[in-house]
């Protein structure tokens, strides 16, 4: 698909195609300055991770991105579209895989019907309960596919969410702290799950965890204070002493 | 179609048609009718509400609706079979348009209720307004206060001159929630249906899965008043007069009391909380020793603090504590049950 369209003319597209790229985007919230003038591109199947000290506005990009936020300026484009301003479920409609940092699933129903509601919207109904009998199976959730989710511990929760992120097959992945209180073997189970999901879609994962970082990422970009403060391989910017300063809390 | 049936299904449709069979048998069918009438409208509350999460402080109005749009029909027209279906198909297209507008404005929870509930009063004032000969609609008079009598009831289609009153007209309604009843039950396990409840679990993750919310909370909303406009029109055809009184505040509130008594989320709930506390008050009406209101809030109140899921789950809860209980079933019916997580992230 050609990448072109009424965009910004140094926007040129590379050999790996862009699928997600945010140009000049800023959110205010009054006076505060959630997002400020990022410009963002991803690529193809490519993992990124987002990192930046609490408040730096990784979550905020990401509402953006997925429609829960209407950008104050700047503009979005997937695959070519121009998407700024369009609701959660016409972005999602397009293929995007959202978790928010905040649970969202449906507490009061089963890990089965979270799965095939998820799966329902691309697929016919038949189908969709194979699929999500398949990403259970994948997932490990059959011993609790007919359990309530709101009776599961965190962790199998996060993988529900997961699972229901990912059984309309994706083409892009967005991630906000999906390892957050998880234990050491569901964290190491998650990067597995990461993994998989890059043979088919471009996947942003936002985390804390530098351990979790390492394990999985190749590029990370560092928010501070609603902009980008650099983009680099994973071991340049943890040996960069400005994302050390801005992590230990001193202004750089 | 056939697949989203259960045996379930058929006992619930066996023992319905035995009740409807023997009820004549210890309480009047006139009373009987009302009962299986306000059972309709709580049941419409109750699919709105109770699955697709959206609380309407005028589900009444529907009903008052639909009532006045058979009276006014029926003067009209004079006959029955027309006026019913444009009971349904008014308060339809109406909750449709209102729907669209509260979902499509981003409307939830307490504004929703409070919108739903002042235009529920405009139409109670705007009815009780109607006394003057220059508000009628064909040759119907609205009547204001008053109401609209002298109507004509219902009939056989075709037959002007047979008309369905007294005991057939029990038999008529009876059946008629029935085939509401099973088609709320369908319409719930549908994918459509599925959606819905989780809507009412989680708007924004549906959303985020790609559904448009907005106009899945339209469409339902228009099918409870479709279904309390039904509702209304068979109470026109009981009643044989229509009065604002339909659409006042109490008769808004008693809805909602009848679903919280019997139990939300589930469909038998708000039709036994309608037909259990309707009987109550009738039966309270034939002594004067104490004020009916009092009853009425006293039971409200001891519900929302001992039995705040309604009476129907708390019964079906207790069932599965005994069955739970049972030796032999124990070892392959038991359920995991954890404590939720408390770790969670800022
Ligand atoms: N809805 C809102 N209204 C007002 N201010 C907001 C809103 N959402 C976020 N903010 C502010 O925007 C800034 C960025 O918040 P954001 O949640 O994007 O940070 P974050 O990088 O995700 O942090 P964390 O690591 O804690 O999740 C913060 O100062 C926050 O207080
Ligand atoms: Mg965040």
């Amino acid at each position: 698909m050609a990448v072109g369209g009424a965009r910004d003319p140094e926007a040129q597209p590379i050999m790996p195609e862009t699928v997600l790229e945010t140009v000049g985007l800023t959110m205010r919230f009054g006076g505060v300055v959630a997002s400020d003038n990022v410009h963002f591109k991803l690529k193809e199947r490519e993992l990124r991770c987002l990192i930046g000290p609490n408040g730096a506005g990784k979550s905020t990009f990401f509402k953006c991105i997925s429609g829960l936020h209407k950008p104050t300026e700047g503009h979005v484009f997937m695959q070519g579209t121009e998407t700024t301003g369009w609701l959660p479920h016409q972005i999602a409609s397009l293929g995007v895989g959202i978790k928010t940092q905040n649970p969202n699933v449906l507490n009061g129903l089963s890990v089965f019907e979270n799965i095939w509601m998820a799966a329902r919207r691309f697929y016919p109904n038949e189908e969709a309960s194979d699929r999500a009998t398949d990403i259970i199976d994948k997932l490990a959730l059959s011993y609790i596919a007919k359990a309530e989710l709101g009776q599961l511990a965190h962790g199998e929760r996060q993988r529900v969410e997961l699972g229901l992120v990912v059984v309309g097959n994706p083409w892009l992945v967005l991630l906000d702290e999906p390892a957050a209180g998880m234990s050491s073997a569901d964290v190491e189970h998650m990067s597995r799950i990461i993994d998989d999901m890059t043979r088919t879609a471009a996947v942003i994962v936002v985390e804390h965890d530098m351990q979790f970082i390492r394990s999985i990422a190749s590029t990370v970009t560092v928010f501070y204070q609603g902009a980008v403060l650099m983009e680099d391989h994973v071991d340049g910017v943890m040996s960069d002493p400005t994302v050390r300063n801005v992590y230990l809390g001193k202004k750089a | 179609m056939i697949g989203l049936w259960k045996k379930q299904d058929l006992l619930a449709f066996i023992i319905a048609l035995i009740g409807i069979w023997l009820l004549p048998t210890m309480i009047s069918t006139y009373t009987l009718t009302i009962l299986v009438i306000y059972g309709m409208l709580g049941l419409s509350l109750g699919l709105i509400w109770g699955f697709g999460g959206i609380l309407c402080f005028g589900q009444a109005a529907f009903f008052g609706l639909g009532a006045y749009t058979y009276a006014i029909a029926a003067i009209n027209i004079g006959e029955s079979t027309v006026p019913m279906l444009l009971a349904i198909l008014v308060p339809g297209v109406f909750a449709t348009l209102f729907g669209a507008m509260m979902f499509y404005g981003h409307l939830t929870d307490v504004y929703l209720g409070v919108i739903t509930l002042v235009v529920t009063l405009i139409l109670f004032k705007f009815i009780n307004s109607t006394a003057g000969p220059q508000y009628a609609i064909g040759h119907a008079r609205l009547g204001g206060f008053n109401g609209i009598p002298g109507f004509h009831t219902l009939n056989v289609p075709g037959r002007t001159d047979i008309f369905i009153w007294g005991d057939t007209l029990y038999y008529v309604c009876a059946l008629a929630l029935l085939v509401v009843f099973f088609f709320v039950t369908w319409l719930l396990r549908t994918s459509f249906g599925r959606i819905a409840i989780g809507i009412r679990e989680n708007e924004t993750r549906i959303s985020l899965m790609g559904y448009d919310v907005r106009a899945r909370k339209t469409i339902l909303f228009a099918i409870g008043a479709a279904i309390a406009g039904l509702a209304g029109a068979l109470f026109a055809n009981w009643g044989e007069i229509v009065t604002p009184g339909l659409f006042s505040l109490q008769q808004n509130a008693e809805v909602i009391i009848w679903c919280i008594v019997g139990g939300l989320g589930t469909r038998f709930g708000p039709i036994i909380g309608a037909a259990g506390l309707a009987y109550l008050k009738f039966l309270l009406g034939q002594q004067t020793l104490i004020d009916n209101a009092i009853i009425m809030g006293l039971i409200l109140v001891i519900f929302v603090l001992f039995l705040p899921k309604g009476l129907v789950p708390a019964t079906t809860s207790l069932w599965q504590s005994i069955y739970d209980r049972w030796p032999v079933r124990r070892s392959g019916s038991r359920r995991r049950t954890r404590s939720r997580s408390a770790t969670h992230h800022a």
